[in-house]
């Protein structure tokens, strides 16, 4: 059934508001700036990753790939960050305090070191320079990767925009399997195929994890999901998972034989990751913009404990 | 750290200012909107006192309403629904009119023309909430409680990340474009320091706004409430009153005439921190199942 007839079969919500304006303001957030660094800091995260296991088990031009997709993936993501900042001068303000309570503290406080490790492990990689220090540097940086990759679902999830907030328990593994699905990719286009067997292996699993987790995540939510499956988000998420899918195939099939599949496929990933990102940012601001998300599940909770109450 | 749900007595003990004897009574507003007779004289008095720059000039179409919501640039908002009743009320409000004034306390409904209209009016304002998510939220400490369990942005911290602006139940707070960085209600910090009511409430000349120690706000509210359910007004009730709500009540709550959301307020909002605590955890699940992935990657076959 396409969307489109399922949008008319389904009856709107009756619901009250004041002239169907908006009851949350819309993020300030902009784009390509912060679904762009929920990427980047998923493929970096995944990549300190993939370093430290190529480093430890002798693989050395998949290492020399992903120390740089790390570093480079936090460099980047930085800059997209204190892009967005309205202030961007006062970035350094994000230190200031630490608060659990935000997950935006706790970010930088994992961002920052993550991005000064990764860094300098990829330039001793690169220039050969204190190769123990660079080591260490990099075991560092992957004990942050994991982290990294997956506080961003945090960051999301902790607002008051119900596909975002009501997904907190899903988001975080579409983060970790996004990231790893980007990582993997990015290492297969960029590694010989006999080198690349970890970079495949974590772009399956990672394909894996984040289509379960979305499917997942869509049926949990019902109506406030919605924005997940329809419009421009709701394209977005299927052409991710569409890609993701047939890239993934493709590399089981013949990711171990054929580098130009390899590359492909791999690019297929990396694409397919970003899709992902830019759809799940896409629907929350398509969830904030709609007073039904807002009004409908709260007026619901409000009639059913007015009920148990009577 | 204080708590993040539920009820909390003392806000601003809470918030690390002592003991209840150590800082001032928590102060906030009643606005009873009752006898709003949609003036505009807070959103006016707001502006001129805090220096709040224009925020355009548009025709909404939204009846007498084209301030729109609240915003960077709108501190107070002042709703207005207009609603086509079958019912012809003789209850008046004592709008401005050629009759005899009308007593106090009666229900917000007046006949115009050949339909009856039934008027709501409301000042909306930033709730100054119990468990502020703005304020949790904030990465800078830009936000912080002030010593009267205010919420307040300290402009020279604020570096327009925008976290707060999602993060708002009530979608109060925003960045303003041009500056960059978030603005809302202060509750008129400067005019609380040096003992005088805010300025919007200083100018409501029906006393809708009600400036005072919350707790004893609390107490007129409930009188009011029940003055009008005596006088056969049963729409009317508080909003933001319980301390147990999803936010633990509103320093700012309010006496309305019809649901929440016909004002353009969320029905039942709860402070997103509540989940502070699953969602971190579920983050950490999802890190672990990424190392445990990395792991498993580069086990087995050597290829």
């Amino acid at each position: 059934m396409s969307p489109r007839t399922r949008e008319s079969v389904v009856p709107e919500a009756e619901f009250g508001s004041y002239y169907g304006r908006p009851i949350l303001k819309e993020p300030t957030w902009k784009q390509p700036d912060v679904p762009l660094y929920l990427f980047l800091g998923g493929m970096a995260g995944a990549s300190a990753v993939l370093a430290e296991g190529a480093a430890a088990t002798d693989r050395p031009a998949l290492e020399r790939v992903a120390r740089l997709a790390a570093a480079g993936g936090a460099a980047a993501g930085t800059v997209a960050l204190v892009h967005d900042l309205g202030r961007p001068e006062r970035f350094l303000n994000m230190l200031r305090v630490f608060k659990p309570t935000s997950p935006l503290s706790v970010g930088s406080f994992i961002l920052a070191p993550f991005s000064a490790l990764s860094g300098a492990a990829a330039v001793s990689q690169v220039t050969g320079w204190f190769p123990r220090l660079g080591r260490l540097a990099g075991v560092g940086a992957t004990a942050l990767g994991p982290p990294l990759a997956t506080y961003t679902a945090a960051l999301l999830a902790n607002t008051a925009v119900p596909a975002w907030h009501d997904a907190h328990r899903e988001l975080p593994f579409v983060f970790a399997g996004s990231g790893a699905t980007a990582a993997g990719g990015l290492a297969m286009i960029l590694t010989p195929v006999d080198q690349a067997g970890p970079a495949r292996r974590m772009a399956l699993a990672g394909a894996a994890t984040e289509i379960v987790a979305a499917e997942a995540l869509k049926k949990r939510l019902g109506m406030v999901g919605e924005p997940y499956h329809e419009g421009r988000p709701g394209r977005l998420m299927s052409a991710s998972r569409t890609t993701t899918a047939v890239a993934a195939g493709a590399t089981l099939l013949l990711g171990r034989r054929s580098r130009a599949v390899s590359v492909l496929a791999g690019a297929a990933c990396v694409a397919a990751s970003m899709a992902t990102r830019f759809g799940i940012f896409q629907a929350g601001l398509a969830s904030a913009k709609d007073p039904k998300y807002t009004v409908v599940p709260q007026r619901q909770r409000l009639d059913e404990r007015r009920l148990a109450d009577a | 750290m204080g708590s993040l749900f539920g009820r909390l007595d003392d806000v601003t003990g809470d918030a690390g200012y002592g003991s209840s004897g150590d800082h001032p009574p928590r102060m906030g507003f009643f606005t009873d909107t009752s006898v709003c007779i949609g003036c505009k004289a807070c959103e006016v008095a707001c502006k001129e006192w805090n220096s709040v720059p224009d925020d355009g000039y548009v025709l909404t179409g939204m009846s007498y309403d084209n301030t729109e919501s609240l915003g960077a640039s709108t501190w107070r908002h002042v709703a207005f629904v207009e609603k086509p009743t079958t019912t012809t009320s003789s209850v008046d409000l004592g709008m401005p009119g050629n009759g005899p004034p009308a007593a106090a306390g009666q229900d917000q409904a007046a006949e115009s023309g050949d339909e009856s209209i039934r008027w709501l009016m409301s000042s909306d304002v930033c709730k100054h909430c119990t468990h502020a998510a703005c304020l949790d939220v904030c990465p800078t400490g830009s936000l912080f409680r002030t010593e009267f369990g205010t919420v307040v942005v300290q402009a020279d911290i604020c570096n327009g990340c925008g976290y707060c602006v999602p993060a708002c139940p009530y979608g109060v707070i925003d960045l303003r474009e041009d500056d960059g960085r978030a603005f809302k209600c202060t509750l008129c910090y400067d005019r609380l320091k040096e003992g005088q009511t805010p300025a919007c409430a200083q100018a409501c000349p029906t006393e809708s706004i009600q400036f005072g120690e919350l707790s004893e706000l609390r107490q007129r509210a409930d009188h009011r409430l029940a003055e009008l359910h005596e006088k056969g007004v049963d729409v009317a009730r508080l909003y933001g009153r319980d301390p147990d709500d999803g936010v633990g009540g509103d320093g700012a709550f309010f006496l309305l005439l019809d649901e929440p959301e016909v004002y353009g307020l969320p029905p039942d909002p709860v402070v997103t921190t509540r989940d502070i605590g699953s969602i971190w955890k579920h983050v950490g699940a999802a890190a672990v199942t990424l190392a445990a992935l990395g792991v498993a990657t580069f086990a087995g076959r050597r290829r």
